[in-house]
């Protein structure tokens, strides 16, 4: 059951896309990755979120598998006995992790984008300071999570780790774009550190896109239409 | 499964879907837990200290340690007491429940709550766009008691939402958002539902609740007038 074939459907750009991808390659499952254009949607995607119709989909054999976080639950669960365990092995270190994660997607990722989307500099330095004070609780999180260790999940790259991490692309982006840092050794010096650690992993750095890549894009399809 | 001194509290809110499924999560495993009730409108410090992210409920103290997020709490609730699980073993079943238990949340209820916000054309878009998510749910339905297939799981208790908040607003509202016709299954499941002796124990009273409902809605329809 867990030899039959693997495939992701997704997108360089999508943070969301980059998750299942660390996942299984910290699990070493081989996969293939199965691009999709921006502006459209496959038809195998449309079949396999019929739902949704977002990316990214796992499939296992024909078993399509939806929503990042839990295309990496399921990856952990099915894999269990390949490399270390993704989840934190204590029921309530578990669900600290899932809380986070679920902020992250919820709420974060949500005010980081808004940076991107100020109008003016006022709503600019609004969402920058929403940001920062988001990071704040983070990098609490990371001290509590981590206990002494690299990772949000201890010893090695987890679930929360994963979920924070993929969004590392865009969060650079937008301090290239915006001209402001947001996660430096001055105001996250945890986080900081983390985040250097968790992109020279080798099941990291092959997925993350490059930032001036990402700015780019970021730029195309924030774009202000003509008044 | 070793027996341990166990102090269980649970910071809720009688009229809320989402600290009700906790407690329907906790009695079907039988843990006794102590119920407190918050006021939201006045938060208490231990509930502001225990959820200084989000500040709301539910949220379960186990021996004192919080957690918040309803969905969370159920998955953790499920992990420390084994007996009668919520969730299904396997792993792509699990993956399904919570896919399931997620669309109820963040789309269901998310649109659901526009057919009581919003009045006339506004609303009617939102009822609408409410029964395109509702014909998913009575898809899983077809050939099952439960969502959970056989018996009640995960994916029941976050739909209780579903079937005694979204439907009881219907009586309130005046609009048959899910009518029988277009939802046999749906309507089958809530009488599956209305047979489970948790599920009943565990709902707000039908009378208390649609008074709760009616002066919830004036109290928007006040808002959004001023």
């Amino acid at each position: 059951m867990a030899s039959e074939q693997v495939k992701v459907i997704g997108a360089w750009a999508s943070p969301f896309v980059m998750r299942p991808r660390v996942a299984l390659n910290l699990k070493s499952i081989p996969y293939e990755f199965l691009e999709e254009t921006f502006g459209s949607k496959s038809e195998l995607l449309l079949k396999s979120n019929p739902v949704q119709k977002k990316i990214p989909v796992l499939l296992h054999g024909d078993k399509p598998v939806c929503e990042s976080s839990i295309i990496v639950e399921y990856i952990d669960e099915t894999w269990s006995t390949s490399g270390p365990s993704l989840l934190p092995s204590t029921p309530y270190d578990r669900a600290i992790a899932r809380f986070w994660a679920s902020y992250l997607d919820e709420k974060w990722f949500r005010s980081l984008r808004s940076i991107l989307k100020a109008e003016g500099e006022e709503e600019k330095k609004a969402a920058i300071a929403q940001v920062e004070e988001e990071n704040s609780f983070i990098e609490k999180a990371f001290i509590d999570c981590s206990k002494g260790k690299a990772f949000f999940n201890g010893e090695h790259i987890g679930y929360l780790d994963i979920a924070f991490g993929s969004f590392l692309g865009w969060l650079r982006a937008t301090e290239l774009l915006s001209g402001h840092k947001l996660v430096d050794e001055a105001k996250t010096p945890s986080l900081s550190k983390w985040a250097e650690q968790f992109c020279n992993d080798p099941a990291v750095k092959p997925v993350m896109p490059d930032t001036a890549k990402l700015a780019e894009f970021a730029k195309k399809i924030f774009a202000k239409p003509p008044a | 499964m070793a027996e341990r001194s166990e102090e269980v509290k649970l910071l809720g809110m009688w009229a809320s879907p989402f600290s009700r499924r906790v407690e329907i999560a906790l009695t079907l495993k039988g843990v006794p837990y102590e119920f407190s009730e918050q006021d939201i409108a006045n938060k208490s410090p231990l509930l502001l200290q225990s959820n200084p992210v989000h500040k709301m409920i539910p949220v379960l103290l186990h021996n004192g340690k919080p957690i918040s997020e309803s969905l969370v709490i159920l998955e953790y609730i499920d992990d420390t007491w084994q007996n009668n699980p919520i969730l299904p073993q396997d792993p792509y079943h699990r993956a399904m429940a919570r896919f399931w238990a997620r669309f109820v949340d963040e789309q269901i209820y998310v649109t659901a709550m526009k057919v009581v916000g919003k009045v006339g054309e506004e609303r009617d878009v939102a009822v609408e766009a409410t029964r395109d998510l509702l014909k998913l749910l009575e898809k899983e339905l077809v050939g099952k008691n439960f969502l959970g297939g056989e018996r009640l799981g995960f994916v029941d208790i976050v739909a209780t939402l579903v079937a005694f908040w979204l439907m009881r607003t219907e009586e309130v509202v005046g609009v048959k958002v899910v009518p029988v016709e277009m939802f046999p299954e749906i309507h089958r499941w809530v009488e599956n539902l209305l047979d489970v002796d948790v599920i009943k124990k565990c709902i707000p009273p039908e009378d208390e609740h649609l008074n709760y409902i009616k002066a919830r809605m004036d109290s928007l329809k006040l808002k959004s007038v001023q």
